[in-house]
């Protein structure tokens, strides 16, 4: 029974260890199961961009609230996260591009995010390396990108620091009071946590969940190449097709000088395997908005598994009906920049305290049906 | 066979006089740099496996950086930086 923790996350990513960090500060007893690396997973393969996105008004308060807690929270971790507030410049191509930088910035100055509008020359003179017939952009300073692996390795640590506990090991089963391990045997807690990503839905097969398979590449390190991450301003059409292969223009500068390259977007992939043609258009796309990109050496490529929700919003809080069992999963392309606020949410409804955004539309009963048990 | 000629480079501005047909990271070698670059951390590094697989001897070539130097024949004038 609930003999040992008073919560058991299932997952180390990045979601899984700022739940723990949150739990545990909260001064609950918290294990950490996980059969791999820290931060092995989707985290290793997102972009760390931590960033304000307006795709839904839900989707908006939860990332702007995450990002507000990573300005809080990185810089405690330490330099070693590389949390820096680069911005996000959104590039437009053409006078289409410019009206929806033009509305994006609407939005964002409605929830109070600073955005500036860049003409041509403007953002010919912010981005040296963009191809000089673009439209314009908006520059959105609060913006920033972190390196995800090493923040979810820190907030772990954290976690750890107010006694939580790393297991290594796999849930097979959930049962309330406990998960059950590969020997049959049970880890005992009062509520467990499936903060597995995409692999939530092998414990819960109800789970909504489809896997997103992305690829990145990363470049050589040529310093000032470019400052700001660069997306281009239809970048939400491109990640949120329902249906369909899709790459966007999506470049970030890292602090080493290096380029990480996104994105890609293929739904129900079977293998994590780099598939040469998907990883050719998406080079293509980012080479098309910066040509001087073609000429540097890329030095890896490798893919992960978004965990997507039809509704494009996360699953955050009990699983109905099922008393005990709790969600953290389901963040799509967001769960970098969401994890800070996913934790504070999940820990508000543990607890019983308010939350600080309203929680229901990330509640897992709008698509599982049933009522929330809280 | 006609005799190779010599190939004038320079190397982080001293001259280096090579044999036709010297790969850059031989010519780095013999003017006596001990590092063709510096990891993230700054830690020096030099050619290791000569055969263009292993990319620690990267060096700066004519203004590009990160050219390999183990697969890069000198050429006349060719201005090498290796840090």
């Amino acid at each position: 029974m609930a003999e040992g923790f008073d919560a058991l996350i299932v997952g180390a990513g990045i979601v899984g260890a700022a739940c723990a960090a949150e739990l545990a500060a909260a001064g609950l007893c918290v294990g950490v199961l996980e059969p791999g690396a820290v931060g092995g997973g989707a985290t290793a393969a997102g972009m760390g961009h931590i960033v304000a996105m307006d795709d839904s008004p839900a989707q908006l308060a939860l990332t702007r609230y995450s990002q507000t807690l990573w300005g809080e929270l990185a810089p405690s971790l330490g330099a070693a996260t590389e949390y820096t507030r680069c911005g996000t410049l959104w590039v437009a191509a053409d006078a289409a591009g410019m009206a929806a930088v033009r509305l994006r910035q609407e939005r964002y100055r409605q929830a109070g995010i600073p955005g500036e509008v860049l003409d041509g020359p403007a953002l010919q003179e912010a981005e040296p390396n963009l191809r000089p017939d673009l439209a314009g952009g908006l520059l959105v300073p609060e913006d920033g990108v972190l390196y995800a692996p090493r923040a979810a390795a820190l907030l772990l640590q954290r976690a750890a620091d107010a006694g939580a506990r790393r297991i290594r090991g796999q849930a097979v089963g959930l049962r309330q009071g406990g998960a059950v391990l590969p020997d049959g045997s049970v880890l005992g807690a009062g509520v467990v946590v499936v903060a597995a990503g995409v692999q939530s839905a092998e414990l819960l097969p109800e789970l909504p969940l489809r896997g997103k398979k992305g690829h990145l590449a990363i470049t050589d390190r040529h310093p000032g190449f470019i400052r700001h991450q660069l997306v281009e301003v239809g970048y939400l059409q491109s990640a949120h097709a329902a249906a369909g292969d899709s790459v966007a223009f999506n470049v970030q500068p890292r602090p080493t000088g290096q380029m990480l390259i996104g994105s890609s977007r293929q739904f129900d992939r079977p293998g994590t395997e780099v598939e040469p043609a998907m990883l050719a258009r998406m080079l293509a796309a980012a080479c098309a908005y910066l040509p001087g990109l073609a000429a540097l050496s890329c030095i890896r490529s490798w893919t992960g598994m978004r965990a997507a929700t039809p509704d494009d919003l996360p699953l955050i809080g009990p699983y109905p009906g099922r008393p005990g069992v709790w969600l953290a999963t389901g963040h799509e392309g967001l769960g970098i920049t969401t994890a800070t606020g996913t934790a504070r949410l999940l820990a508000a409804q543990i607890l019983g305290r308010p939350p600080a955004i309203p929680a229901e539309p990330y509640l897992p009963a709008r698509l599982l049906g049933g009522a929330a048990v809280v | 066979m006609r005799p190779l000629s010599d190939v004038h480079i320079t190397v982080n501005g001293l001259p280096v006089r090579v044999p036709e047909g010297t790969v850059v990271a031989a010519a780095v070698a013999a003017a006596g740099v001990a590092a063709s670059r510096r990891s993230v951390r700054g830690e020096p590094r030099a050619a290791l496996c000569g055969m263009g697989i292993c990319f620690e001897c990267r060096v700066t070539i004519d203004g590009r950086p990160h050219r390999l130097a183990c697969q890069t024949p000198c050429r006349d004038g060719m201005v090498v930086v290796a840090r």
